[in-house]
């Protein structure tokens, strides 16, 4: 289909940054996270350093394994599956490279401000003011760059994996903008413009859709697009992704309540959230679907292909954590998973299995044609597979028993109706968990530092790619 | 209901949720047009292609349509049972608070009685009695130990209750008036009345009090201030009284530290201990057994 030439070149270079800095993050956030998980197992591991502490460190690998790792990647795979499913170079290449050294200073900000303390205190929102407005201009310019190429497209028809990726960035624009409303008090301290049970809600409404649009919508447009790549297959059915894209968009935004069950949010609200994450169930499995079913006639390539291991084990896991989360929305689920790290296991299943795993799978597709080369090691990339599999494995399953033995510990009743155990008694039975869920950190950090000696090597002394702008054979 | 100020908001979230959920409806109703192909023959592709993908034209899975729409008529049935369309009630008539005081009142006839046997009975031969003290130790497990530790030792600024000293009284009825009622330790802030250098003299004071060394200067100059200031609550021998829970200064038995520096602190900062009150959250029963446990804790030794 790629008969003609116009004159004009795909813009990798922004391309090839956001995805060198993909791997980058990932190692740095997932590092954080292996520290803060040992001194959850072992406190003393804080060094009294208030800093160092987990309370500091937290908020910072949160940001840096979200917005960082996942931030980078769906900038790299965007900016490159946009380009090339609309046969047209990036719209405004200068606001494309300010979105990226505006995004890295994003992040360095974060990585200094959170462990000195500076925080608005709300979850996965914890950055300051200042950056927030930093944030904002970025996301902007993001939209801007995304939305002209969209419009300089050579197709009349728009891929789906770009009406994901375009859902993603305005609903979080929206998200971010409105969550983050707040009234300054100094340089580096704000308070929230939301009050009491609202602020709550505002920011769960937030919280969740974070996980909705950010993990969700932006990651389905690197399914949408990497998984017929590399499997060398239609997409299953068209169908399919219309029902299931408009359903998410919809049902995601309603979901957040569910975070605030049997709080002082008024009941109507709790049961609004609960039943519309229940309907979320069968749009989010809906692009599972058409991720696996994708593959239905080569499923052998499943055997000797790890870049489709991942890709294929990823969406398996966006299946299994998008069961697992209407289920726990019920609110009788949510009495006993509420509050015990039944949430934890569940918010890494979604994170390490499905974010990480389909990001890594992409990275692995998207470098080494970035710089014109084979991929160093295949076998590296499956032994990268399996050690991470094993540490997600670790992970969620320590998580899950610990979670729901809290949960029993803390409602057990002895026959005079005092609680069967103290508090600290389900901390002292969380511990061997804690270890292995370390352990599984441990794991899956070392696959990324497999991954990235893979692709040291794969793109040591190359050249950048180039690539023509081709004229499509269907208008 | 107080979370409206007028009745537009019910109809703006019934358009939002209802309006979303027929939207969701209509978008299954509208996609399912297209059928599987007939036995033999291929999936058409949509006829698109873009950067070499094809989408196929593969109807909704039948068995996934009927998933959605289970969720869809759950989701209705809830919202009519239930609170959730803004002001409406649901026909079940429940709120969270109704479940929560029908929690308690089911709890309360359940438990109650097993605790009223025991409230007739005077404490110290409650303190004797196995099943009461089980009991007692249980309440002490979950709301005593995070101040007064699982032993009831406990922690700089939570007194140890295991011990003979005590600051408002170990007798049975102390005891229970202190959980029943909560106290209000209130140490005062002298810096400003005594001036940095009388801190260190009435510091020096206090020490030699429990025989610990200390200048004779200063002693001499800090009994002189201990004598005008100190001594409505502390005593003139510095036992301290149980009325005001002023400590006993004579015993080598310290509430936030032994060591000088943390004395003078107490004395130029004062010091403010809070005991919260029971009678509420628990009740004069438990309270009752709890206080035997508690009265059993510093005479079992």
């Amino acid at each position: 289909m790629t008969d003609s030439v116009i004159s004009e070149q795909y813009n990798y270079k922004v391309v090839r940054q956001f995805a060198i800095m993909t791997i980058i993050w990932g190692i740095v956030g997932m590092t954080v996270g292996v520290i803060i998980a040992a001194q959850l197992a072992w406190p003393v591991l804080n060094f009294d350093l208030p800093w160092f502490s987990f309370g500091r460190l937290r908020p910072l690998h949160t940001n840096a394994v979200i917005f960082a790792f996942g931030g980078s990647a769906l900038f790299a795979t965007s900016y490159y599956v946009v380009q090339r499913t609309c046969y047209a170079s990036l719209f405004s290449p200068k606001l494309a490279t300010f979105t990226f050294w505006g995004w890295q200073a994003i992040i360095l900000s974060a990585i200094v401000t959170l462990p000195l303390g500076y925080t608005s205190s709300k979850e996965y929102a914890e950055l300051e003011w200042p950056i927030d407005i930093l944030i904002a201009l970025v996301w902007v310019s993001y939209a801007v760059v995304f939305f002209g190429t969209i419009v300089k497209r050579q197709v009349k028809h728009i891929y789906v994996a770009n009406w994901f990726y375009g859902g993603f960035i305005i609903t979080v624009a929206v998200l971010h903008i409105f969550n983050s409303m707040a009234l300054p008090v100094g340089a580096l301290k704000s308070y929230s413009m939301y009050s009491g049970v609202q602020d709550a809600m505002i920011q769960w409404w937030y919280g969740h859709n974070a996980v909705g649009f950010f993990l969700t919508a932006g990651f389905l447009g690197i399914m949408y697009y990497f998984i017929p790549k590399q499997a060398n297959r239609p997409v299953y059915s068209y169908r399919l992704s219309v029902v299931h894209f408009w359903a998410i968009s919809f049902t995601y935004i309603w979901a957040g309540a569910h975070h605030l069950h049997y709080t002082a949010l008024p009941d109507w609200t709790q049961s609004l959230g609960m039943v519309m994450s229940l309907i979320l169930l069968a749009p989010s499995w809906g692009g599972m679907i058409n991720g696996i079913m994708t593959l239905s006639g080569s499923w052998e390539k499943l055997r000797t292909d790890p870049i489709l291991k991942f890709l294929i084990v990823s969406v398996s896991f966006y299946g299994m954590s998008t069961f697992e989360g209407p289920m726990m929305a019920i609110k009788t689920v949510n009495a006993l998973s509420h509050y015990t790290d039944w949430t934890i296991g569940h918010v890494h299943s979604g994170a390490l299995g499905w974010v990480a795993f389909i990001s890594i799978g992409a990275m692995y597709y998207l470098i080494p044609r970035l710089f014109n080369r084979e991929i160093y090691s295949t076998s590296l990339i499956e032994t990268h597979f399996w050690v991470s599999t094993i540490g997600v494995v670790l992970y969620i399953t320590a998580m899950w028993i610990s979670g729901i033995m809290q949960g029993l510990m803390w409602r057990a009743i002895n026959d005079d109706g005092t609680l069967t155990y103290s508090f600290i008694e389900s901390v002292q039975a969380t511990h061997p968990f804690y270890v292995i869920r370390l352990l599984g950190g441990i794991f899956f950090l070392t696959g990324m530092v497999i991954m990235a000696y893979n692709l040291a090597k794969t793109i040591a002394g190359a050249e950048p790619a180039v690539a023509d702008v081709p004229v499509p054979a269907t208008h | 209901m107080s979370d409206f100020f007028s009745s537009f908001w019910t109809f703006y979230i019934a358009l939002g949720s209802l309006g979303g959920i027929a939207w969701l409806i209509y978008l299954l109703l509208a996609n399912s047009k297209t059928k599987a192909p007939k036995n033999g023959e291929v999936v058409k592709s949509t006829g698109h292609a873009w950067d070499g993908i094809e989408e196929l034209n593969n109807p909704l899975p039948f068995w996934w349509v009927a998933m959605f729409y289970i969720t869809i008529v759950f989701g209705l049935v809830y919202l009519v049972l239930y609170p959730g369309i803004g002001t409406a009630k649901g026909v079940l008539g429940w709120t969270s608070a109704k479940e929560h005081s029908d929690e308690v009142r089911e709890a309360t006839s359940k438990y109650e009685p097993l605790y009223q046997k025991y409230s007739s009975m005077p404490i110290p031969e409650l303190a004797k009695n196995e099943k009461a003290n089980q009991t007692g130790g249980r309440l002490f497990a979950t709301y005593c130990t995070i101040c007064h530790g699982s032993d009831g030792r406990g922690a700089k600024g939570f007194p140890n209750i295991a011990d003979n000293d005590w600051l408002y009284g170990g007798s049975a009825d102390q005891i229970e008036t202190t959980i029943l009622n909560g106290r209000h330790g209130s140490m005062p802030e002298w810096k400003a009345v005594i001036g940095e250098k009388g801190v260190k003299d009435v510091a020096s004071y206090v020490l030699s009090m429990s025989s610990r060394e200390a200048p004779a200067d200063e002693v001499a100059a800090g009994q002189k201030i201990f004598s005008t200031n100190c001594v409505g609550c502390h005593q003139a021998d510095g036992k301290g009284m149980y009325a005001l829970g002023a400590p006993n200064l004579t015993d080598n038995i310290w509430l936030y530290g032994a060591s000088r520096g943390i004395i003078e602190k107490s004395i130029a900062n004062g010091r403010a201990g809070i005991m919260p009150a029971h009678k509420k959250l628990l009740g004069e029963a438990k309270v009752h057994i709890l206080a035997a446990y508690v009265y059993s804790l510093s005479r079992h030794q």
